[in-house]
């Protein structure tokens, strides 16, 4: 039997980077395949390539034994090839089956396609209601809706990229259940991740990719995490130090009953909101996207303001009234979610970047930038945190996203702050940078500073943190404390509020399974 | 009765080119492309058409040419906005621009004197109604057939799947290349039909509006075009209920000035124009609906990725 899909020498370059170098690899019908990979191993680019949505340099793909001659995504899904996008290719302005409708080219009748999505996604265990606006459902719901789309079409052949980063840990295991049986119905799957457990638990075999090139092939199965990681970094991981943590006696960050609307129709409204942040201690938010984090980070840091002063207390003293700059005054340091936009302004140098929030530290005189003070205070975190840059001179953009976040996180610790707040630590950032990172908290943790850390990895949070938080629906749980917590208490957590009365549409954000 | 019959009809004639330019428009809106020049491409089609009535041609064959008139400017268009993704209000006042001056320009020997304007048509036995008769079935083809068109679009725009696709490339052209459709094959579409609208919005004025040369006949009816679709949220019922509102107001102030309200006529002019604009400013209050029948990414450059 000839394989479903098979790769000889794939080579792609943009301009000043190879992104597949020679790559060859071979799937077979019913075979789970990972293609295992850091952040920029080349992963995306080799998915695209497969798909047809972008074109090899050179290289032949043959598809059950043919080659695949002017390969674009129509010809591939009239090969059997469908792809689940890590960014969801659907439409949010129109329904589930409208969505559904325009990837399949059949004839235009909405109802019956209705009753075969309804039909489907119930015998894959992954009900979805044909006649919801994608813009009200949640991420696993469009995931699903991805998957269905796919599976109307019976693939052989089904490429998913990085699925479950948006998922809680019990969706994942749904979604596995979906794709092992998939799989034993002779669908071949590509599953595109960086996370080692998940690829353990699910393929039968993986693909390791490391700066475009193929570092080696393995059976995840009978494979240690180490020799996987290996193979991916090309290094051994850095170990963790996390000492005991001496928590202050008083908080230094406390939020008492806040409570606040949502910002927008599609926002989610805070609800009596309590937890406080002690000096020396880690503490970890977790939840799934869309339950009132962006409110919540947005009413901490001090984008937005609360008119009840008592609700936030920074160091002891009121501040939800206060704007981002006063709040900074009080001690806190902020690194948002999006590093280029809000982290750092994408084409401006790192030191400028580095007088955004550092103009306090003596860098504006007279209202004067001390161009050479902030030059030497930039290129003082780039050699501190190494990050890998062209020097202080270097704009934002130019820097892989690992080494933006390791110089945005470097900057607002060279502030020294009592209060660090910090969405999505490790977002899009390699192996290694994320390790780094996750030791800087901690070490800054444990010279004194209150951390608070807003994170969708459920790993990072376990690793890092001395106690952890949940928040589902706009409500923050009790805090519960690291070491005598586990995986599925906070994922249930993370699905709870609500679900018994079904008030509000909005219920449906958290709930995945 | 005669003078309530007269406004009526008077609206609905002045909002007819508006509402051929302003739906022609939101269907090039809706794919995601902001074509600013609808005055440039009323004009040049006002122009082609009077010029093809003058060259002694029939009058729905000079009706077609404003059209293709219309069109050819939106081409050009399309061209710098869509191929060469120059920045799409800059090429759109461009368009106005040109289009206005190459107006002029034909017009130059057009001469002064009326032409025969587009016949009305009474349709048997209706017509012959009392009150109703000459309130709705005395005008010529062309109010019905913008009241035809307005059907068209509504129903191409959201029970087909022509209209789905038009408007979700509207939304993300990105996901629409990614799961295969030929985005620039398509704006290229919706900005010829803009063109064609907009063409037949300026033939009606010159051969059947007011059948008499003027340079710049339009008066601004291209940018209040522009305007009714931003305001009318992007649906097409709002659009046509916009248009005879400027209609009724346009109407109204020239019954006013004939009476001599004593209010500056140069205000009275302005008036439909400013009304037409606080309402729909008004209307257009809900976030939510805006939210939804925004095309989300208009005026911003595509280029499928390789």
């Amino acid at each position: 039997m000839p394989p479903r899909l098979e790769l000889r020498n794939i080579t792609k370059s943009y301009p000043g980077i190879v992104a597949n170098d020679d790559i060859s690899m071979s799937i077979m019908p019913g075979e789970i395949h990972a293609v295992l990979g850091e952040n920029g191993a080349g992963k995306s680019t080799l998915m695209k390539i497969i798909y047809g949505a972008a074109q090899a340099d050179s290289g032949e793909i043959f598809c059950d034994g043919k080659p695949i001659a002017a390969h674009t995504p129509a010809t591939s899904r009239a090969l059997g090839i469908e792809m689940v996008y890590q960014h969801f290719a659907l439409f949010e302005s129109v329904t589930v089956v409208e969505n559904i409708a325009l990837a399949v080219s059949n004839t235009f009748d909405l109802d019956a396609l209705a009753r075969q999505i309804t039909e489907l996604s119930n015998r894959y265990g992954m009900p979805i209601d044909p006649h919801r606006r994608v813009h009200d459902l949640s991420v696993g719901e469009r995931q699903r809706v991805e998957i269905v789309r796919c599976l109307l079409q019976a693939p052989k052949l089904l490429i998913l990229d990085e699925p479950t980063s948006v998922l809680t840990p019990q969706a994942v295991v749904k979604l596995f259940d979906t794709l092992r049986q998939l799989a034993s119905e002779g669908c071949s799957i590509v599953y595109i991740s960086h996370k080692l457990d998940e690829v353990q638990e699910l393929c039968d075999t993986a693909t390791v990719l490391r700066n475009g090139k193929v570092t080696g092939t393995a059976r995840p199965k009978e494979s240690t995490s180490a020799q996987l990681a290996r193979l991916m970094v090309g290094a051994e991981l850095p170990e963790m130090h996390v000492s005991p943590s001496v928590p202050s006696e008083k908080p230094v960050l406390e939020v008492r009953g806040l409570t606040a609307p949502a910002r927008d129709r599609y926002g989610v409204e805070l609800k009596n909101v309590s937890f406080e942040v002690r000096g020396g201690e880690i503490v970890g938010l977790a939840g799934v996207s869309g339950n009132g984090q962006a409110e919540l980070i947005s009413l901490l840091s001090g984008e937005r303001t609360h008119p009840n002063a008592l609700t936030i207390h920074i160091d002891g003293k009121a501040a939800a009234h206060l704007n981002a700059s006063e709040r900074r005054k009080l001690g806190m340091a902020f690194v948002p979610e999006e590093r280029l936009g809000r982290g750092a302004v994408p084409p401006h140098a790192l030191w400028q970047n580095a007088v955004l929030t550092a103009h306090r530290t003596g860098l504006v005189r007279n209202g004067l930038v001390d161009r050479k003070g902030a030059n030497s205070f930039a290129a003082k975190i780039i050699e501190r945190f190494k990050v890998k840059a062209n020097g202080p001179q270097a704009s934002a953009q130019s820097l892989s996203g690992g080494n933006l976040q390791k110089f945005i996180v470097g900057r607002e610790i060279a502030l020294q702050p009592k209060l660090f707040l910090v969405a999505q630590p490790t977002w899009g950032v390699d192996v290694g940078a994320a390790a780094f990172i996750r030791q800087t908290l901690v070490d800054l943790s444990r010279s004194g500073a209150a951390v608070l850390v807003i994170s969708e990895e459920l790993d990072e949070l376990f690793e890092i943190c001395d106690r952890l938080l949940v928040i589902c629906q706009g409500q923050v749980s009790p805090p519960l404390i690291r070491t005598k917590t586990n995986r599925e208490e906070i994922g249930l957590l993370m699905t709870r509020v609500d679900r018994g009365n079904g008030t509000n549409g909005r219920g449906e954000v958290a709930v995945q399974d | 009765m005669d003078l309530f019959i007269a406004i009526f009809t008077g609206t609905i004639i002045a909002a007819t080119p508006l509402i051929f330019a302003a739906l022609g428009e939101l269907v090039v809106e809706k794919s995601g492309v902001l074509n600013l020049g609808i005055e440039g491409m009323m004009l040049i089609g006002a122009a082609f058409a009077f010029w093809a009535v003058i060259a002694g041609l029939p009058m729905p064959v000079a009706i077609l040419a404003g059209a293709l008139g219309g069109a050819a400017a939106s081409l050009l268009f399309g061209v710098l906005a869509l191929t060469f993704l120059t920045n799409q209000y800059a090429a759109g006042l461009a368009l106005a621009i040109f289009g206005s001056g190459v107006s002029a320009f034909l017009g130059r020997n057009f001469g002064s004197a009326p032409i025969d304007a587009l016949d009305r048509i009474s349709i048997p036995f209706l017509s012959d109604i009392p009150v109703i008769g000459p309130m709705f079935f005395r005008f010529d083809p062309m109010v019905y057939f913008a009241i035809v068109m307005f059907a068209v679009i509504s129903w191409f725009l959201y029970r087909t799947k022509g209209g789905l696709i038009l408007r979700t490339i509207g939304e993300s052209p990105e996901t629409a290349h990614a799961i295969g459709y030929p985005v620039i094959r398509i704006r290229y579409l919706a900005v010829l039909f803009g063109g064609l609208m907009a063409g037949l919005a300026g033939a009606y004025l010159s051969v059947a509006y007011t059948p008499l040369w003027v340079e710049n006949m339009t008066a601004g009816k291209g940018w209040i075009s522009l305007a009714l679709v931003v305001f009318a949220t992007w649906r097409p019922l709002r659009v046509l209920l916009g248009a005879w509102l400027f209609g009724g107001m346009t109407i109204l102030q020239l019954q006013g000035q004939a009476l001599g309200i004593a209010v500056p006529s140069e205000l009275l002019s302005a008036l439909p124009y400013l009304a037409t604009i606080v309402v729909l400013v008004i209307i257009s209050q809900n976030r939510q609906m805006l939210a939804l029948h925004f095309p989300a990414s208009l005026a911003k450059p595509f280029r499928p990725a390789t």
